[in-house]
């Protein structure tokens, strides 16, 4: 029997907090074979990551390691004094961060930090550890790496830092590489190569893999065992197909359920029939949007040639009243920007929006219409409540500003049943927005969109800062609110199994231009564009699992 | 690099258009410079040739530009109260301003640079309390108190060090020197001393909250992990992440150092630009206030442009910006 | 959607979470009851604020008043018989005045020109800052250049030339009367600058967000949105700004009355009473300095330390 690389027994991490402690991790207790990679999953607050941070000597005062131990091949780590700690980072135990735009020093060139990091852990000198850097950054999938070496950090893609990242990660030959959420910040197409770029540059180098993340898809394709956790303990334990196919746990089958896959489900929307373009309700003719770039407010006012930069380009699609249609599109596709056009914060440099009839640019009244009868859910349920409003004001401000509703007592009788059919107590309307969740706020949220009345609700990214349980819950919530109030949605996302979940129509949107639209499931099972196969392809997804 | 520093020049020079336009207008609108000029029993002739004279019956941007003329040959009038050219006045002054600046930056940039990077890297020791709760002592304390608390300490009471002036000077040249004898250089210890303070404690609370701030990024998180040593993660990483912003704020305060010289050099009847500012502003001797105020400010935009240039070292961010004309 | 059902039968039962109860949990008086520095600093800011205010009920003597001046009195020691009887606690200064008393008052005007001062200064930087932030383009670059110029001349500098300016102006025989609001502009419109940047920044970090954007699409007034969504969520830095501008504006205000350009001498403030003092400190009459410049340090001091925890306590990430 082979000793495990990592074995963690019964880790307790304490945060002292004011005259309260928080248990951040409670007995936690698992073991990793060499060369095995083991994905620690779980929502917000579960404590994987502060599992990493304790295994590696990292975790952030006033937080501490409060009981059980963690050893290393054998050998007990988390009680050694610091000195020997920061021995072992890098030199046998490796960490990927979440965000590769800020784990890098902007100040010095990627080879200088290869270099520094090689020669602080092995006994090489200047030119050989350039040497190896340029290796290292070989394998990780750098093109040119010699050229390359002495380049910023700010001169290498989001993606490519990442590679870097995981260079700087595996330079010392460590047994073991901690991930945490190395591919949350990348998108859809990129995250694939990387998990591949991860995988393959730890077997070849013989390390064990760590693979924190909440996103059981990430796994499916990556690991070979998993744990998961839940406020702070272990759930379950075991290898990934197990898991994801007969998960034993309540808590772990009720989150394997909540998971969206781009695989057709039963309860899923049915596909639109072809919609009739001149009848439909929505109607987005030829969406144009440019934006100057690379001028300051000063310089603006000289004359020049401006740079233009076309976010949106030429977008047209139309949606059938009581229908959702997904927009599909990776970061930097313009899925925001049609988005605020759609509702009428951007103006667009060309094109048509007509909502029921009316064009919603057309001067006072398309504005005015609009108004009425458009409305927008947001990403952020943090930052789209005032937080110095009460809930009741804040659920209240769409009737007060269009006139629907005057009197506070007719008001409050509004507010109290829209936040019935949210599914919150109407007492709560006295509250403020920081004493609630993430997902009761996004209810706040809805709550406010269907205040006015709407007919026509804009969601952008509706769910993707919320916990895949409570992004279940919302989109249930949205669903039977659709059928109640005969609602027609326009769901913007990157999550394609959120949207294969919830639309009747989808559209692919990549650079600006709408590749590829057409009935849900048409899109998904029978792609036609190469961008929209390639989506498909790379999306980790738990119906992939080996 | 030539196209951002020929950009920051021509800023520069907008900025001192606009600074001499305020000059101007305090210079041309402020008081009667005829009274200043003509005996009380001037008659009504005497004004009207005068004022024919000194251009002030031509249109309004004739006699800008006139100013702006007259200033880029260092041509500010005659002082109302003193009677010579306000030229002559500070160029004699600007020699002890200098020293007492330049001594004082000094000081304030060693020390407050040292003490903010000692608190910020032992933020939970005692000694940092200390030195924390005595920058906020400094802060609060008027310069010129500071300044009469040292002269009653080392002048009164210890006579140690002389209470005012500047002591004995050696002439090179135009300019008088104070730093090459003993009395002068005995004379310069108070002043220097209390004008760094304020800036002291600006800059090393400065440096202290940049670098705990880059002490909690991601990548001096990354850094750790990736298993440097402490010394090469505070003074290679750490350190010169502070410095970019440093620099630039640091620069500012160092300029204003010119500029607080006033209240320094009033306490210790220090013989410089600033007091000749305070004596002017007094008795409204509008020629003298209205170059202070584009000496000031050329002082100002100097800095600022040596600032720009030395971010640009620092950071390859900007750098780059630069080269693809971003 | 169009009819909301009306449902008597089910009543809103208004659990208000008291903004008071709220208040005494937040983290705001957790710091405040952890930190004794504060603690002692706020009652000392108290203390000398309530002796400024009602210094004519508290104060021993009238020091203004001719009539009870006498001038034999001069140079009495603290706690010691003076000429006439009369027990002066703190000494008399060169005219036989109460050190005290003229403490008292003098404190008064110093308080009275940093808070206007201030007020000054915060309605027009958090205004500007506001319309700034919030509309942008070429009316934000014009506001933050000048802020950025006036940034980086020295407060006092701008306050001595306006304070110039002003003098130039009014005519001579207004000036003594005037003297108190050209300080009070005088430094306004030296301390303008920091609230306009530190607003402004706050103001485009809230109009990005969704919240804002919720309240645009339905056509909410855009002065409406900065006063009722933007401006209770920058207040807090103003706060911090607002109490440490108060504090530089006391020391401005000293500086300049002690420069010989502030207050006139018929209304003495802590500066002027220290430049007065500074004339007797080599003659060994250190009370008439000592204690105004003692009041000076721990009015500046207070008023420096409640900002400095008010940054940390709203910063909770620096602590």
């Amino acid at each position: 029997m082979t000793e495990p690389v990592l074995s963690i027994k019964d880790l307790v991490v304490e945060f002292p907090f004011r005259d309260d402690v928080f248990r951040a991790v409670n007995g936690v207790s698992f073991d990793i074979m060499p060369g095995e990679v083991v994905g620690v999953v779980g929502e917000s607050g579960a404590g994987k990551s502060m599992t990493g941070s304790a295994v590696i000597g990292l975790i952030e005062r006033p937080g501490h390691i409060a009981g059980g131990e963690i050893r290393l091949k054998g050998e007990r780590i988390d009680n050694l004094p610091e000195e020997a700690k920061a021995k072992l980072r890098g030199k046998r135990i490796g960490m990927v961060f979440q965000d590769p735009l800020t784990s890098l020093n902007p100040l010095y060139t990627v080879g200088e930090q290869l270099v520094e990091t090689i020669r602080t852990h092995l006994p090489l000198n200047e030119a050989q550890a350039r040497q190896k850097a340029i290796d290292l950054l070989t394998e990780a999938g750098i093109p040119k790496a010699a050229e390359r070496i002495d380049s910023y950090p700010h001169q290498f893609s989001g993606g490519m830092r990442q590679r870097v990242v995981i260079a700087l990660a595996i330079a010392a030959e460590p047994e073991l590489i901690i991930a945490d959420e190395p591919t949350s910040a990348l998108d859809v197409s990129v995250q694939a190569q990387i998990i591949k770029v991860l995988k393959k540059l730890c077997s070849s180098h013989g390390a064990a893999v760590m693979l924190i993340t909440h996103d059981m898809g990430v796994i499916a394709q990556t690991a070979d065992r998993m744990v998961v956790m839940h406020h702070g303990k272990v759930v379950e334990t075991g290898t990934v197909g197990d898991i994801i196919r007969r998960p034993r746990e309540a808590y772990t089958i009720k989150l394997i359920q909540s998971i969206p896959t781009i695989l057709r489900q039963e309860h899923a929307a049915t596909p639109a029939e072809a919609a009739n373009d001149d009848g439909a309700y929505v109607q987005v003719k030829n969406l144009v949007r440019d934006f100057e770039i690379g001028k300051g407010s000063f310089t603006k006012l000289l004359p020049g040639k401006t740079e233009i930069f076309r976010a949106v380009n030429d977008v047209s699609f139309s949606i059938s009243k009581g229908e959702t249609f997904g927009l599909v599109g990776e970061s930097g596709s313009g899925k925001s920007t049609c988005a605020k056009m759609i509702v009428g914060l951007l103006r667009p440099t060309s094109g048509q929006i007509i909502v029921d009839g009316h064009d919603i640019w057309a001067g006072g009244k398309g504005h005015q219409e609009r108004r009425k009868r458009v409305q927008m859910i947001f990403q952020d349920p943090y930052a789209s409540l005032n937080p110095r409003w009460r809930v009741a004001d804040i659920i209240a401000e769409p009737m007060r500003t269009l006139g629907i509703a005057r009197n506070r007592s007719e008001v409050d009788d509004r507010v109290a049943e829209l936040l019935r059919r949210v599914r919150l107590d109407p007492s709560v309307m006295r509250k403020f927005p920081h004493e609630f969740s993430g997902g009761q706020r996004q209810r706040i949220a809805i709550a406010r969109a269907l205040s006015s009345q709407p007919e026509f609700i804009v969601c952008d990214e509706p769910t993707s800062a919320l916990d895949v349980s409570v992004q279940a819950q919302v989109l249930d919530l949205m669903s039977e609110l659709q059928s109640e109030f005969g609602l027609t949605y326009l769901l913007i996302s990157h999550n394609l199994a959120v949207v294969r979940q919830m639309s009747n129509a989808v559209g692919v949107l990549h650079n600006g231009v709408l590749v590829e639209k057409g009935p849900t499931d048409a899109i998904f099972d029978n792609p036609q564009a190469d961008y929209t196969r390639m989506l498909l392809d790379a999306v980790p997804d738990i119906s992939k699992v080996a | 690099m030539l196209a951002f520093i020929a950009r920051r020049l021509v800023q520069s020079v907008i900025v001192m258009l606009v600074v001499a336009f305020i000059a101007f207008l305090v210079f041309r609108y402020v008081g009667d410079p005829l009274a200043a000029l003509l005996s009380q029993d001037a008659k009504q002739a005497d004004y009207d040739a005068a004022r024919e004279r000194l251009g002030l019956d031509q249109p309004f941007y004739v006699q800008f530009y006139y100013f702006v003329i007259n200033a880029l040959q260092g041509q500010f009038g005659i002082s109302y109260r003193l009677q010579q050219p306000v030229s002559q006045l500070i160029l004699e002054r600007l020699p002890a301003t200098i020293e007492l600046a330049f001594a004082s930056a000094t000081i304030a940039l060693v020390f407050g640079v040292l003490l903010g990077i000692y608190t910020a890297l032992r933020p939970r020791a005692f000694s940092t309390g200390v030195i924390m709760t005595g920058s906020l002592v400094g802060v609060s304390l008027p310069t010129f108190l500071i300044g009469i608390g040292l002269i009653y300490v080392f002048a009164v009471e210890l006579k140690w060090l002389p209470s005012f002036g500047r002591g004995e000077v050696v002439q090179i040249g135009w300019w008088r020197t104070g730093l090459l004898t003993q009395s002068g250089l005995r004379s310069l210890v108070l002043p220097a001393i209390t004008l760094s303070l304020f800036q002291l404690t600006l800059i090393m609370r400065l440096v202290r909250a940049e670098m705990l701030e880059v002490l909690r990024t991601d990548y001096i998180r990354f850094a750790r992990a990736r298993g440097l040593s402490q010394r090469a993660i505070n003074f290679g990483h750490a350190l010169r992440n502070t410095m970019v912003p440093v620099i630039t704020i640091t620069g500012l305060q160092l300029g204003s150092v010119i500029a607080f010289a006033i209240i320094t050099e009033t306490v210790f009847q220090w013989p410089g630009v600033g007091s000749l500012f305070v004596n002017s502003v007094a008795a409204v001797d509008v020629p003298v206030m209205a170059a202070y105020l584009v000496f000031v400010a050329l002082v100002f935009v100097v800095i600022n442009l040596i600032v720009d240039i030395l971010y640009f070292i620092v950071d390859p961010r900007l750098r780059d910006g630069a080269r693809t004309g971003k | 959607m169009t009819d909301l059902p009306h449902s008597p039968e089910q009543p809103v039962v208004a659990v208000e979470t008291s903004r008071w109860k709220t208040f005494l949990k937040s983290d705001i008086v957790w710091s405040y009851r952890h930190s004794p520095v504060t603690i002692v600093a706020s009652i000392v800011a108290l203390l000398l604020i309530l002796m400024a205010v009602f210094a004519p009920l508290l104060a021993p003597y009238n020091p203004f008043n001719p009539a009870t001046l006498n001038l034999m009195d001069g140079f009495t020691p603290p706690n010691s018989s003076s000429f006439s009887g009369k027990y002066f606690a703190l000494g008399t200064d060169s005219q036989g005045r109460d050190m005290l008393s003229t403490i008292m008052y003098g404190s008064r005007v110093s308080l009275f020109v940093g808070f206007m001062a201030t007020l000054f200064a915060m309605v027009m930087g958090v205004g500007l800052g506001l319309v700034s932030g919030y509309v942008g383009g070429v009316v934000d670059a014009i506001i933050m250049r000048v802020a950025d110029v006036q940034l980086s001349f020295p407060a006092i500098l701008i306050a001595l030339l306006i304070f110039g300016v002003a003098r130039g102006i009014i005519p001579p025989n207004q000036q003594e009367g005037a003297a108190v609001w050209v300080l009070i502009v005088a430094i306004g419109l030296a301390n303008w600058a920091q609230f306009a940047r530190t607003v402004r920044g706050a103001t485009m970090v809230e109009r990005q967000k969704d919240y804002v954007s919720a309240a645009r699409l339905l056509g909410v007034n855009p002065i409406i949105i900065l006063l009722r969504h933007v401006l209770p969520n920058v207040l807090g830095p103003v706060l911090v700004i607002g109490t440490i501008s108060l504090a530089l504006a006391i020391i401005e205000e000293a500086t300049l009355s002690y420069l010989g350009v502030g207050v006139p001498p018929t209304q003495p403030s802590l500066g002027t009473l220290i430049r007065i003092g500074q004339q007797f400190m080599f003659s060994g009459e250190w009370w008439i300095i000592l204690f105004p410049a003692i009041t000076l340090i721990l009015l500046a001091l207070s008023v420096n330390l409640l900002g400095d925890w008010l940054r940390d306590a709203l910063n909770p990430k620096l602590r």
